[in-house]
C-alpha cells in the first residue's frame, strides 16, 4: 500500500469511517437506527461477495446464514442466558460454518444456475423448519433476541434506542471495520487469487493445480460465517428473529444490494447495503407501492448499469482525472 | 383406504397445477437458458384476472356454467403480457445469467405491487362456483367435478405440448434452437421470434394455470413467491429443461405434499426439499436432466 492509489484508498476509507463514527452525533436517531441494519447487511455482503464477485458463484439462498445468525442470537440470549455480544457473534459464525459444511459439500459440485437453485432449496428447507416447528422456533412469530452486553457492560441505565444508537452502534462499526479488513486480506492473499482464477476459468485453474472444489468450499464457509455475524447484528437490532429472514426473497434482496453497489468492486456491496436500506426506507415512507419502485430500480441497474454504483463512480473518477 | 385415495387425488390435483407452472419454467429455460423467477407471478396474475373476468362475464349476463371457458379464455388472453416482458429481457440475453435471474426477480417485486394495486392486499376467491358442476363418485370417494376437469385440462395441455414439441415443424425448430442456438440461426431459424414466442407460451402456461385453479383456492399476494419455489423443486427433481421431468417432478412434489399434510403436517414443505436434496445427491442433473458441465 505504498503506491499512490493505495494511499488514496486508505484516506478514502478513513474519511468514510470517521463520517460513520460522527453520524449519530449529527443525524437524527431515526437515521442512525437505519445505519445499524446497513452494518449488518454490509458484513453479510462482504461474505456473500467473496462467493459471488470473487469466486463467481451466485447463491440465491444466502439469507439462510443471516437467519442462522439471528436465531443463534435469539437462542443464546433468550434460552441459554449468554449475554455477551462478542460471544454471540463468534458462536453464530461457528454455528453457520457447521451448518454450511453439508450445504457446501453438495453445492460446490455445481456452478452457475444450478448452484443458485440448490442454495435456494437449502434456504427454503431452513425456512420451512423455522416456520413449521412451532415448539422449537416460535413458528411465524419467531423468537425474541434480548439485549446483549458489550464487553461485559450491560448499559442498564440506557433505554433501547439510546443503547442501539450509542454503544451498540460503535461496536457494530468496529466489527465492520475489522471484518472488512480481514476480508481485504483474504481477497488479496494467494487464496483470493486462486478464487479469482477459479472464477475466470475453472478448468484451467484445475489444470494448474488449483483444487477447485476445496477452494470453493472454503469460500462458502467464510461467506457463511460473515452472513451469520451480519444476521446476529440484525437480530439484536430488531430484537426479534423471524422465519422471513430465511425466505428466498430475502436472499434476493442480498443479491440486489450487491449488484446495486457493484459486485466487481470490493467496496461495492458495502455501498449497496447502505444505499438499499436508505432507499427502501424512503420509498416505504413515500408510497404503499414501494416494492414496485424497488423492482424498477433493480431493473434499471441490471439493464443500464450492470457495474452498479461503484462502476458509475469509477467512470466519473476516470473522467475527472483525465481532465 | 379412503384416506389413501384422498391423498392420491389431492396429490394428483396439486401436481397438475404445478405441472403447468413448471412446464412454463422448463420451456423458457430449455430454449432461452433463463430461469424465470416471475413464473409464479404470471400464475397469480392469471388467478386474479380470472376472478375479475368471471365477475364481468356474470355481470354481462353469461350463465354460471360458462365460468370454465371464461377462465380459460382470460388466461390465454392474458398471455400477451409475455410479449413486452420478453422485450425487456431481450436487453440482457447476452449478459451473465446472474443478471437475467435478477431481472426476473425485479419483475417479481414489480408484479407484487401491480397485483396489490388492482386487486388489493386481501386474498380474493371465486365463492362456491367450482361446486356448481356437482360431484363425481369414484368408487366410495366423491370429488368435485371441477377438480377432475382441472386434472384433465392439465393432462390435455401436457399431451398437446408434447405433440407440439415432438411432432410439429415449429416444435422441431424450437428444440433445435434449444440444442444449439447459433447453428439454428445459421440454418435460417429466426431466433428472435422463437424467443418471443417461447416466452409468451411459457407465460400462457402460467396464466392459464392460475385461472384454472382459482375456483378451488383463493388468490393471494403470497402466491407468486410461494409457488415459484415449489415449481423450482419440481424442475430440480425432474431435471432442468426437460418436459418429462416437469411431469414426473410435479407428481413427486404433489403426492409428497399431499401425503405429508395428511400424515405429519409439519413436514409439508420440508419433505419436498429433502427429496430435492436426495435427488441431487443421487442424480446431480435430476431424473431426466442432462449432466451439468
Amino acid at each position: 500500500m505504498k503506491d499512490a492509489p493505495g494511499r488514496v484508498l486508505l484516506v478514502g476509507v478513513a474519511i468514510v469511517v470517521v463520517a460513520l463514527a460522527a453520524f449519530p452525533k449529527v443525524a437524527s436517531p431515526y437515521y442512525t437506527t437505519l445505519v445499524l441494519p446497513a452494518f449488518g447487511y454490509a458484513i453479510a455482503l462482504l461474505g456473500f461477495n467473496l462467493l459471488f464477485g470473487f469466486t463467481g458463484l451466485l447463491s440465491f439462498g444466502h439469507a439462510l446464514f443471516v437467519a442462522i445468525g439471528a436465531y443463534s442470537a435469539a437462542v443464546l440470549t433468550g434460552k441459554l442466558g449468554v449475554k455477551s455480544f462478542e460471544a454471540i457473534v463468534l458462536v453464530a459464525g461457528i454455528v453457520a460454518v457447521i451448518a454450511a459444511l453439508p450445504v457446501a459439500l453438495l453445492a460446490v459440485r455445481y456452478v452457475r444456475i444450478f448452484f443458485g437453485i440448490l442454495t435456494l432449496a437449502f434456504g427454503m428447507l431452513f425456512h420451512s423448519f423455522l416456520f413449521k416447528f412451532y415448539n422449537l422456533t416460535g413458528g411465524d412469530t419467531g423468537m425474541r433476541v434480548l439485549r446483549p452486553t458489550l464487553f461485559g457492560t450491560d448499559f442498564k441505565e440506557l433505554d433501547k434506542t439510546t443503547f442501539l444508537i450509542g454503544p451498540y452502534y460503535y461496536e457494530c462499526l468496529a466489527l465492520l471495520v475489522v471484518l472488512a479488513f480481514a476480508m481485504w486480506r483474504i481477497v488479496h492473499s494467494p487464496f483470493g487469487l486462486h478464487l479469482a482464477a477459479i472464477r475466470e476459468n475453472p478448468r484451467k485453474a484445475e489444470y494448474l493445480g488449483v483444487r477447485v472444489h476445496r477452494f470453493r468450499l472454503l469460500a462458502f464457509l467464510i461467506s457463511a460465517f460473515y452472513g451469520a455475524v451480519g444476521g446476529a447484528i440484525l437480530g439484536v437490532n430488531i430484537g426479534q428473529a423471524d422465519p422471513e429472514l430465511a425466505y428466498w426473497t430475502h436472499s434476493g434482496e442480498l443479491v440486489f444490494m450487491t449488484v446495486l453497489g457493484g459486485f466487481a468492486s470490493f467496496f461495492g456491496p458495502l455501498l449497496g447495503a447502505f444505499t438499499f436500506i436508505f432507499l427502501k426506507s424512503e420509498l416505504m415512507g413515500a408510497t404503499e407501492y414501494w416494492r414496485f419502485f424497488l423492482g424498477v430500480t433493480l431493473a434499471v441497474i441490471v439493464i443500464a448499469f450492470p457495474r452498479g454504483l461503484m462502476g458509475l463512480a469509477s467512470d466519473a473518477w476516470t473522467k475527472a482525472v483525465r481532465r | 383406504m379412503t384416506s389413501f385415495f384422498d391423498v392420491l387425488i389431492g396429490g394428483v390435483f396439486h401436481a397438475s397445477v404445478l405441472f403447468l407452472v413448471a412446464a412454463g419454467l422448463q420451456l423458457v429455460f430449455g430454449v432461452q437458458r433463463i430461469v424465470n423467477l416471475a413464473c409464479g407471478s404470471f400464475y397469480a396474475l392469471g388467478a386474479y384476472f380470472g376472478i375479475s373476468a368471471v365477475g364481468w362475464a356474470t355481470a354481462g349476463g353469461l350463465p354460471t356454467w360458462t365460468f370454465l371457458p371464461v377462465l380459460i379464455v382470460s388466461g390465454l388472453v392474458l398471455g400477451v403480457v409475455g410479449l413486452p416482458i420478453e422485450r425487456l429481457l431481450r436487453t440482457v440475453y447476452k449478459r451473465d445469467e446472474a443478471f437475467q435471474l435478477l431481472l426476473t426477480f425485479a419483475l417479481v417485486l414489480m408484479f407484487q405491487d401491480v397485483l396489490r394495486f388492482f386487486w388489493g392486499a386481501n386474498p380474493k376467491q371465486l365463492g362456491n362456483l367450482s361446486m356448481s358442476y356437482g360431484k363425481v363418485a369414484l368408487g366410495d370417494v366423491s370429488l368435485p367435478t371441477y377438480n377432475v376437469l382441472v386434472m384433465l385440462a392439465s393432462v390435455a395441455i401436457a399431451v398437446s405440448l408434447g405433440w407440439f414439441l415432438q411432432r410439429t415443424r415449429h416444435g422441431r425448430i424450437l428444440r433445435a434452437t434449444a440444442e444449439n442456438r447459433e447453428m439454428a440461426a445459421a440454418l435460417g431459424a429466426d431466433v428472435r421470434r422463437i424467443y418471443a414466442s417461447v416466452f409468451t407460451l411459457g407465460t400462457v402456461l402460467g396464466t392459464v394455470g392460475g385461472a384454472l385453479v382459482v375456483p378451488t383456492a383463493a388468490a393471494s399476494l403470497d402466491m407468486p413467491v410461494e409457488l415459484v419455489v415449489e415449481a423450482f423443486a419440481v424442475v430440480v427433481i425432474g431435471g432442468l429443461g426437460s418436459m418429462r421431468g416437469a411431469l414426473v417432478g410435479a407428481l413427486v412434489v404433489g403426492l409428497t405434499r399431499a401425503a405429508a399434510i395428511s400424515f405429519y403436517a409439519e413436514l409439508e414443505v420440508l419433505a419436498i426439499y429433502l427429496i430435492v436434496i436426495v435427488v441431487l445427491v443421487a442424480r446431480p442433473a435430476g431424473l431426466f436432466g442432462k449432466p451439468v458441465e
